[in-house]
């Protein structure tokens, strides 16, 4: 009996790596995906191309300027010379914030101590917006302390900002977990689910059935290839976020990996579960797209914040397996907690996979029967 | 007066790899004859119609098909040849009508053309009452006999055939074999290959090939003759016997 | 020339006798662009703040008070000790744990300057560096109040004060939906042209009916114009449905003209739906197709800046996204619907879109090969 199932298992290897091209794909996009949003995707906001609007062209708007051309959050790629000119830069999509110096600028600053400024912020993306206001201002705030030097204020209070496990707010420390959960999900439920469907649809399924291994077997020995692509998926996402990303595993590396298999195991199952649904090819690969991955991308909370959705939706992401698996990861990983913090998680996980599984695998055994 | 040649190959060969499917063929297909090519399967009659069709281009030799050279001028051949293949080729999503329409919009045939073909098809066929039901419906074997039909839409005077009677049962491939008599006699010259051994009769002349080398060729009266048997089932297995490829 | 009507003819008919197409091309759009717009709300707003309190004074209460009425923070929980406090935060239960040490209001007023600690989750990187700034915002308005109360500042300044307006154009109520809304048409746009068109000719080589095609006399670049021009409809019917909704349900009306909207996608419609003929040109199954063309849109959504932005992307990203045609449409959008700008405004991004489509359709009509 085992060494049929190693023979099914066998012939199932060769299926892959015949299509060199897929291949190619299967471990090329988690690599890909880890580079862009290692080096790619950044949160912070920085470089943005602002314009100038210099009415006083004198030695403080030029001291001014000089700082905000040395931060690193702003780049001036414009100098208007009217107010008409604003809109018109902001219509190119030129420009995303536009300062304007009044042209009595010093004598205001100097003589009557109150320089009134103007920001004018392209809210059409309101994070954005927020943010270089709010970087603006710090910037003129710190010239005008510099102007009075000595002259502090009273009452001071000094907040102290600490960024908790992702000191450089690097877009990878969320990402590197996400892209574990959907690169392991889309490989094991896609990629199975349309391999067991093709083989139905091509008739060699009914081959297969009626040879002495038992039909749930057979189901199986197709599943075991994925798990061992999945894992040298989770290990080359793993090298490289350390190599090259400088994102460390924070907590036990045994126990994240044993969390992976977890995952992959329910996401096999999710696709066997697929495959005992859908008749054709371009079906289960609907199914899987629509079903699963728009799900998942929608409710791990990886790309999207789920506090911010609808209460029922809140409680629809409880149901996306991939959710319980971002939290597992990002645990692990990033914040360097133990077992006893994502029992629960896991235990989730483990249940989900149990039902999924023998569901199926009864959905298969009936099948042969009938 | 000299014969006048509707194919002429001359030593076609086709490699794929360190294998050689086609030979080194040579020979000729008369203006109005029906032409046979016969082979167990593997023996390389599909490579050597997609040659000669302008879907795979030569590793050696030369081949002219309606004059043209099938290396520099295939698209010239392809408007001047009709085409079915043993892989399905009706769309089978589409009514039947849809198909007509379909393919003789793309021989660039005028619409009014087009429907009075159909007409005519669908009459020969039987299938008036069906012209908008769609193809996969159909029997296989009346599949088969509209893919013909629509393969010479545009009235084409050479047809390649590529085991048009595959899989269906000896009353539907007689009637299909009317259909292609039929358009033998309209003055079509057609290129048929085949395996059933039966179907030769059926035809002018026939060529028989081995292991992607042509080993015999002449009417099926010439052939029984020359080996000495009463049918073409024994010509044809002598000659097999010396394959390596396939698996008689 | 007329042969490409009878290929549209014939690709129309395939199109609308499955149910399933039907399906995708209309009812999938509208169900993803009412729920991803509700999904994809980056507004940073909730932030679940813990303050612990080792001072116990008058001041934190109403520190307390200040941030609890805040529409971007919820007050979680007011504790004692910072180890508790981080132990939420582990869970995810909080995003900032504001630390106030002992004797914070004696020293503030003894010796002019009292220092306070946020410690801010910063797993996801966005959400903590707005999180920050909005909680820094409170804490300087907080200040200013104390300093007035201790301090009567002469009218006339003693010293240099910067004053700073600031204004919000193009979506002053800040509506997050506004922003996301186009971007998200696009890509849905993008994701039903490339995939129908990737996956459309290889069923055609797995069904084996291009063989049929290729031994006709037809001209390649007939076949592929042919196979373009329904799709390019069909991704204009989506556009339209895209924009109905983006009216209907949220209220989006674009400031600059129709037309010009309609100007980009007619381009834009030829690039990517000749980038998916392209593909499958290449692939041998629908199965490869699909990877591949996933895998293509996935680098060039990432890449649009719809999701983080195009500024902030190190140099070479930036030149990437000069070959993405997603990045341009999304930018041009938004430009269009929030800015109104005009056809003059975007036609430098339309010379780029069409260039690329000069390039991808030729390259897509060269690699199809009739003969192998």
């Amino acid at each position: 009996m085992m060494k049929q199932f190693w023979i099914f298992v066998k012939k199932e290897w060769l299926h892959i790596l015949r299509d060199r091209r897929t291949l190619l794909i299967l471990f090329g996009m988690p690599i890909a995906q880890i580079l862009i949003f290692g080096f790619a995707l950044s949160n912070e906001v920085k470089n943005s191309k602002i314009a100038v609007l210099d009415h006083a062209n004198d030695d403080v708007s030029r001291k001014l300027i000089e700082r905000i051309e040395a931060s690193k959050y702003f780049e001036i790629t414009k100098i208007l010379y009217n107010d008409s000119d604003i809109d018109p830069a902001f219509k190119q999509g030129a420009i995303r914030l536009a300062l304007v110096l009044p042209a009595s600028m010093s004598e205001d600053l100097h003589h009557q101590n109150d320089l009134r400024v103007q920001l004018i912020s392209d809210a059409s993306d309101p994070n954005v917006g927020t943010t270089l206001v709010n970087y603006m201002s710090s910037i003129i705030n710190d010239y005008q302390n510099e102007l009075i030097a000595l002259n502090k204020l009273p009452f001071t209070i000094k907040p102290e900002v600490r960024m908790i496990y992702n000191p450089q707010l690097k877009a990878a420390y969320n990402f590197v977990p996400g892209v574990m959960a959907m690169v392991l999900l889309l490989i094991c439920s896609l990629m199975t689910s349309i391999a067991i469907v093709r083989e139905k649809e091509m008739g060699t399924m009914e081959v297969l059935l009626v040879s002495p291994l038992k039909p749930a077997l057979v189901v199986i020995s197709k599943t075991i290839p994925y798990l061992v692509l999945s894992f040298i998926n989770i290990c080359s996402i793993l090298l490289l976020s350390y190599f090259v990303l400088n994102v460390p595993v924070k907590g036990n590396l045994f126990l994240l990996l044993a969390e992976g298999i977890l995952f992959i195991i329910t996401s096999l199952s999710l696709g066997m579960f697929v495959s005992s649904i859908a008749a054709t090819q371009t079906a289960a690969m609907f199914g899987t797209l629509v079903g699963l991955f728009m799900p998942t991308l929608m409710f791990s909370g990886f790309m999207f914040p789920v506090d911010n959705m609808p209460i029922p939706l809140q409680w629809l992401s409880n149901v996306i397996p991939s959710k319980w698996f971002f939290n597992i990861v990002k645990a692990i990983m990033i914040k360097g907690l133990g077992f006893s913090a994502i029992w629960k998680e896991t235990l989730i996980l483990f249940g989900m996979t149990c039902m999924l599984f023998i569901i199926s695998i009864r959905k298969f055994d009936k099948r042969l029967s009938l | 007066m000299p014969e006048n040649y509707l194919i002429e190959v001359n030593n076609l060969t086709k490699r794929f790899g360190a294998f050689t499917a086609v030979d080194s063929i040579s020979f000729n297909v008369r203006q109005g004859e029906i032409f046979g090519f016969l082979g167990a399967n593997g023996a390389g009659k599909t490579t050597a119609i997609k040659m000669l069709s302008g879907l795979l281009t030569p590793s050696s030799g030369d081949a002219k098909v309606i004059g043209f050279d099938v290396k520099t001028h295939a698209e010239k051949i392809k408007k001047n040849i009709g085409y079915m293949s043993q892989r399905f080729s009706l769309y089978e999503d589409l009514t039947v009508f849809e198909n007509m329409r379909f393919y003789g919009g793309i021989y660039g045939l005028r619409s009014i053309e087009i429907n009075t073909k159909a007409e005519e098809i669908l009459n020969v066929l039987n299938l008036l009452n069906e012209r908008n039901i769609l193809v996969k419906s159909l029997p296989l074997g009346w599949k088969q006999k509209l893919a013909f039909s629509i393969s010479i839409l545009h009235n084409p005077p050479l047809v390649f055939l590529d085991e048009p009677t595959g899989g269906v049962d000896p009353i539907t491939r007689r009637e299909f074999w009317e259909l292609i008599m039929e358009a033998a006699n309209r003055g079509t010259t057609l290129f048929v290959t085949t395996h059933y051994m039966d179907e030769a009769e059926y035809c002018n002349r026939v060529s028989i090939m081995v292991d992607g080398k042509i080993e015999a060729l002449g009417t099926p009266l010439e052939l029984r003759q020359q080996m000495g048997v009463t049918n073409m089932e024994a010509v044809f297995l002598s000659l097999a016997r010396k394959s390596s490829r396939s698996e008689l | 020339m007329r042969t490409v009507l009878f290929i549209i003819q014939k690709e129309f008919s395939q199109f609308f006798r499955e149910k399933t197409n039907i399906r995708m091309l209309l009812v999938m759009p509208v169900i993803q662009l009412i729920l991803l717009p509700l999904a994809a709300n980056y507004e940073v707003r909730n932030i679940q703040i813990c303050i612990v309190d080792h001072d116990h004074s008058g001041y934190v209460r109403e520190l307390t008070h200040k941030i609890a009425a805040s529409p971007y923070f919820k007050l979680n929980s007011y504790l004692d000790s910072y180890k508790d406090g981080l132990e939420r935060m582990e869970h995810d239960e909080v995003d900032i744990v504001l630390e106030i040490p002992p004797d914070f209001e004696k020293t503030l007023i003894r010796e002019n300057e009292a220092a306070l600690s946020a410690s801010v989750n910063a797993v996801n990187g966005q959400r903590a560096s707005l999180g920050a700034q909005y909680l820094l915002a409170i804490l300087r308005d907080f200040n200013r109040e104390i300093r007035l109360k201790w301090v009567q500042f002469p009218k006339f300044n003693p010293v240099p004060i910067i004053q700073i307006d600031h204004s919000f154009w193009y979506n002053p109520m800040m509506n997050y939906k506004h922003f996301m809304v186009p971007g998200i048409l696009v890509i849905l746009l993008t994701m039903v042209g490339a995939n129908m068109s990737a996956l459309n000719l290889v069923r055609e080589k797995e069904l084996g009916t291009i063989e049929q095609i290729n031994v006709s006399p037809i001209k390649k670049y007939h076949f592929i114009i042919g196979k373009l021009i329904p799709f390019w409809i069909m991704g204009q019917v989506v556009l339209t449905l895209g924009l109905l909704i983006a009216r209907l349900i949220y209220g989006i009306v674009p400031l600059g003209s129709i037309f010009s909207i309609y100007l980009f996608s007619s381009a834009y419609l030829l690039c990517i739906l000749g980038l998916g003929l392209l593909i499958s040109t290449f692939a041998n199954t629908q199965q490869q197709a699909m990877l591949i063309s996933f895998f293509v849109m996935m680098v060039f959504i990432l890449l649009s800046g719809l999701y983080t932005s195009i500024d902030s992307m190190p140099q070479w990203a930036q030149w990437v996204t000069k070959i993405n045609p997603i990045a341009y449409f999304v930018q041009v959008m938004r430009l269009v619907i929030m800015k109104g700008s005009g056809i003059k405004d975007i036609l430098p991004h339309l010379a780029s879109i069409l260039l690329m489509a000069g390039i991808i359709i030729p390259w897509a009509i060269w690699h199809y090969r009739k003969r192998s």
